[in-house]
């Protein structure tokens, strides 16, 4: 395997996965809050939920089809351009993506078109199963595919046999140790981000002073949510955390920018900022706090915490400062996320449902809205930390990634790769025009939901 | 029949399933790339629009079969999935592009006001791609990956007959759901692709003797040959119904004719290689999994594939009739 062929299959990796991500995470969180605006549609049956349902299912449309597309590549890629990963792990790892596609892929794809083209033709409980159905199917994707991930961090229930893994055990395989924390992060994740567009795209018509009473709804309920979202995911954060120092020493050193392994009986300390630098084995500089990562990493006082000395250099992830970095710039957001959530709720109370009193809070909306760009980087951030922290191993302690990739032509990989950089700027410009001229337009307000079908006597889908 | 161990048995299961989900694949997927293909004949707006709406509902599901096949591939023969795909590895490529090109431009194309046709001709072109590098994938897997001049011809058959039978299913798809003008075009291009179809896949029916000693030894299979000489008696038939339908002006006896003579060709090219999966390079057996995993995902994906059969078959059921223009 030339090592120019293993890098540009990284590469290529890397950038479908970045790229992808972005579009999956707001289907998941936006499909999840269209159940709950469409619920209290149906229970009230307040036509202005029934407009909000409209509106913000456009923007889940322009982003969904993106998401699809853009998710192909990431299931064919295995195949491609790591055989030898896929042949080694495919009776579990294949067996978890076969799962996704048919259990989660499918319910969304099979319910998005009665959800995009069914009102009027279906009545309205039905289509909030349907909404029901294709946000549940973009939450098992995840799950389905966080299981699969987690078991790259911490493979457990398999065996080698023939030099290929077995599967000798399902329940400890999907429940590795790091499944619990992988999943609920990363759903958290996705949550997150969907709340905080609706929040600052919601912020941005009220500045704005369009439609504030329609507006206001929206963004209340979103940050109501939020608030309660945002303070799990910090919990859901340092657990993770705990958990990386036990299962990925290497990783949690890396993240930390930390070195020497405290004597037992003291403290390690913790590098609130610093230059780790690999050549010297060393940070260039740090500014610490003694004790503390301990504390953070562990949750006791003397916790002993490997550092990467202690580690061979083979066995070490690349570009710590970048883990360093990606680290702390995807737990600030997290905690940044909680601060503002905190505050607005305290400002929504204090307004006491006059919107004046809301909109004059402009710094506030404003904060939101420059907010829409924070939770995708967190996300890519987390995702860096973990798939690069992983390194070098590409199945954590079995199988190492230069071992795991096809050999294909360098001139092949890069000409894919220029291909799919090419549709990604397309993709995404085009993404960014629509969705401007969606923004532009914004809701309908004159829009009346159709008849009931059930209630009409020549209708379809009367016997459902 | 020899005596069969509980892995031979799941594992020909496997090779069944992943077979139906194939079949269920290029069935629904075919016809709304041929729609897709026949949308690059059509000039006036507001033709395209309707032919797009007719697969509006359903085209995401339908590519779903690949995804989900796919990912079932990769579980129950890992192997398999590894070989075909890193050692077509160009045509594997082309084949994403497409799907990118037709997801990303049939929703780009309802959001759009000056830039419509040039998103629709992005669909068109996609689903032409997808169509050529499926007929690919075909060949280069009938002839065992065989390098050389002779097998470049064969692949050049199976994509045209790859292409033309998408068309035959999209035309006969439109005869069904559209009215008018589009209705009438459509059913002089089933016309015309269900000719190219069964000349194709004659042709890649000797061509297949012709390369793979593997489909040659089964041929001479009398109980195989037996079962080759009934399909291809049904595929004949179901050629005369479907010209017979479209001449008596029917409206749905041209899909099912076309949906027909696609079960029988692929039951035909699938009795042939029985039990390999890359003719002389690769059988069922050795690209299973271990049975436990084989069970699993039995337990798995088979208990929801009714499911996923019987939720597409209430979005066709939700949509049936005749499509009629609706303002965006």
């Amino acid at each position: 395997m030339p090592i120019e062929s293993l890098n540009l299959a990284r590469g290529q990796f890397a950038l479908t996965a970045i790229f992808h991500i972005l579009w999956p995470i707001l289907t998941i969180s936006l499909s999840a809050f269209l159940v709950v605006v469409e619920t209290l549609w149906v229970k009230t049956s307040d036509v202005v939920w029934y407009r909000h349902a409209r509106f913000w299912s456009k923007l889940l449309l322009l982003n969904f089809a993106v998401g699809v597309v853009s998710g192909i590549p990431m299931e064919f890629q295995f195949g491609t351009n790591w055989g030898p990963f896929s042949q080694y792990t495919g009776q579990f790892f294949g067996n978890i993506l076969g799962f996704e596609g048919a259990m989660a892929f499918m319910l969304e794809a099979g319910f998005v078109g009665i959800m995009m083209l069914g009102w009027g033709r279906v009545p309205k409980g039905v289509h909030l199963f349907a909404t029901c159905m294709v946000a549940l199917g973009s939450s098992l994707s995840a799950f389905w595919i966080m299981v699969a991930n987690s078991w790259l961090q911490t493979p457990a229930g398999v065996a080698v046999v023939n030099g290929k893994l077995v599967v000798t055990d399902y329940v400890k395989a999907i429940f590795n140790p790091d499944m619990f924390w992988g999943v609920s992060h990363m759903w958290f994740a996705a949550l997150e981000t969907g709340l905080v567009v609706v929040a600052g795209i919601s912020a941005y018509y009220l500045l704005k002073r369009r439609n504030p009473e329609f507006f206001v709804r929206s963004f209340k309920l979103a940050l109501l949510i939020l608030a309660i979202v945002a303070p799990i995911q910090i919990w859901l954060g340092d657990s993770s955390g705990v958990d990386v120092f036990e299962t990925q020493p290497a990783k949690g050193a890396a993240i930390e920018g930390h070195w020497e392994t405290n004597a037992p009986g003291t403290g390690a300390n913790w590098s609130l900022i610093a230059w780790p630098n690999a050549a010297k084995q060393g940070n260039d500089w740090s500014l610490e706090v003694p004790g503390m990562l301990s504390i953070l990493a562990t949750h006791s006082l003397h916790g002993q915490i490997k550092g990467l000395r202690d580690i061979p250099v083979a066995d070490q992830p690349p570009m710590i400062p970048m883990l360093y970095y990606a680290f702390r710039a995807m737990a600030g957001i997290g905690f940044l996320f909680m601060v503002l959530a905190f505050w607005t709720v305290y400002a929504i109370r204090k307004a006491r449902g006059r919107i004046d009193a809301l909109l004059a809070q402009r710094k506030l909306l404003l904060a939101w809205v420059l907010a829409i760009p924070l939770p995708y980087i967190a996300v890519e951030c987390g995702w860096i930390v973990r798939e690069v922290g992983r390194q070098p191993w590409v199945v954590y302690g079995l199988l190492r990634t230069e071992h795991a990739a096809s050999a294909i032509s360098s001139g092949a990989i890069t000409g894919s790769m220029v291909m799919f950089s090419c549709f990604f700027v397309v993709l995404i410009s085009s993404f960014f025009v629509f969705a401007r001229r969606w923004l532009r337009k914004g809701p309908d307000l004159s829009l009346m939901p159709p008849a009931e079908p059930a209630r009409v006597s020549n209708a379809h889908a009367v016997d459902y | 029949m020899t005596p069969t161990s509980t892995q031979d048995l799941l594992s020909h299961a496997w090779f069944g399933l992943i077979g139906l989900m194939l079949l269920l694949y290029v069935v629904t997927d075919g016809f709304d790339l041929g729609v897709g293909i026949l949308s690059l004949f059509r000039s006036r707006e507001e033709d395209r629009d309707l032919m797009i709406q007719s697969i509006g509902h359903v085209w995401d599901a339908n590519e779903t079969w690949l995804v989900a096949l796919g990912g079932a591939l990769f579980g129950a023969f890992p192997a398999a999935y590894a070989m075909i795909l890193s050692d077509l590895y160009v045509p594997i490529m082309v084949l994403i592009a497409s799907f990118i090109m037709r997801g990303a431009s049939i929703e780009f194309r309802h959001a759009a006001h000056t830039s419509k046709t040039f998103w629709d001709r992005v669909f068109g072109l996609g689903s032409l791609l997808a169509a050529i590098s499926q007929g690919i994938v075909l060949g280069k897997v009938l002839t065992g990956f065989i390098p050389g001049a002779e097998s470049l011809g064969f692949i050049a058959v199976t994509a045209i007959g790859v292409v033309s039978g998408y068309s035959l299913l999209g035309a006969t798809w439109l005869v069904k759901k559209t009215t008018g003008r589009i209705e009438s075009t459509a059913r002089r291009d089933a016309v015309i692709s269900v000719c190219t179809t069964v000349l194709a896949a004659i042709v890649v029916s000797l061509g297949t003797l012709h390369f793979s000693p593997v489909g040659l030894s089964q041929w001479q299979d009398s109980g195989v040959f037996h079962v080759l000489i009934a399909l291809g008696v049904v595929a004949a038939l179901a050629f005369v119904y479907i010209l017979y339908s479209i001449h008596m002006r029917g409206e749905h006896g041209p899909f099912i004719g076309s949906t027909i003579l696609f079960i029988v060709s692929f039951a035909g090219l699938v009795i042939s290689l029985f039990p390999w999966i890359v003719p002389g390079k690769l059988s069922v057996a050795e690209a299973a999994s271990d049975s436990a995993t084989l069970t699993f995902m039995l337990f798995g994906i088979g208990i929801v594939l009714p499911i996923m059969v019987g939720y597409n078959l209430y979005q066709y059921h939700l949509f049936r009739g005749k499509v009629v223009p609706v303002k965006h």
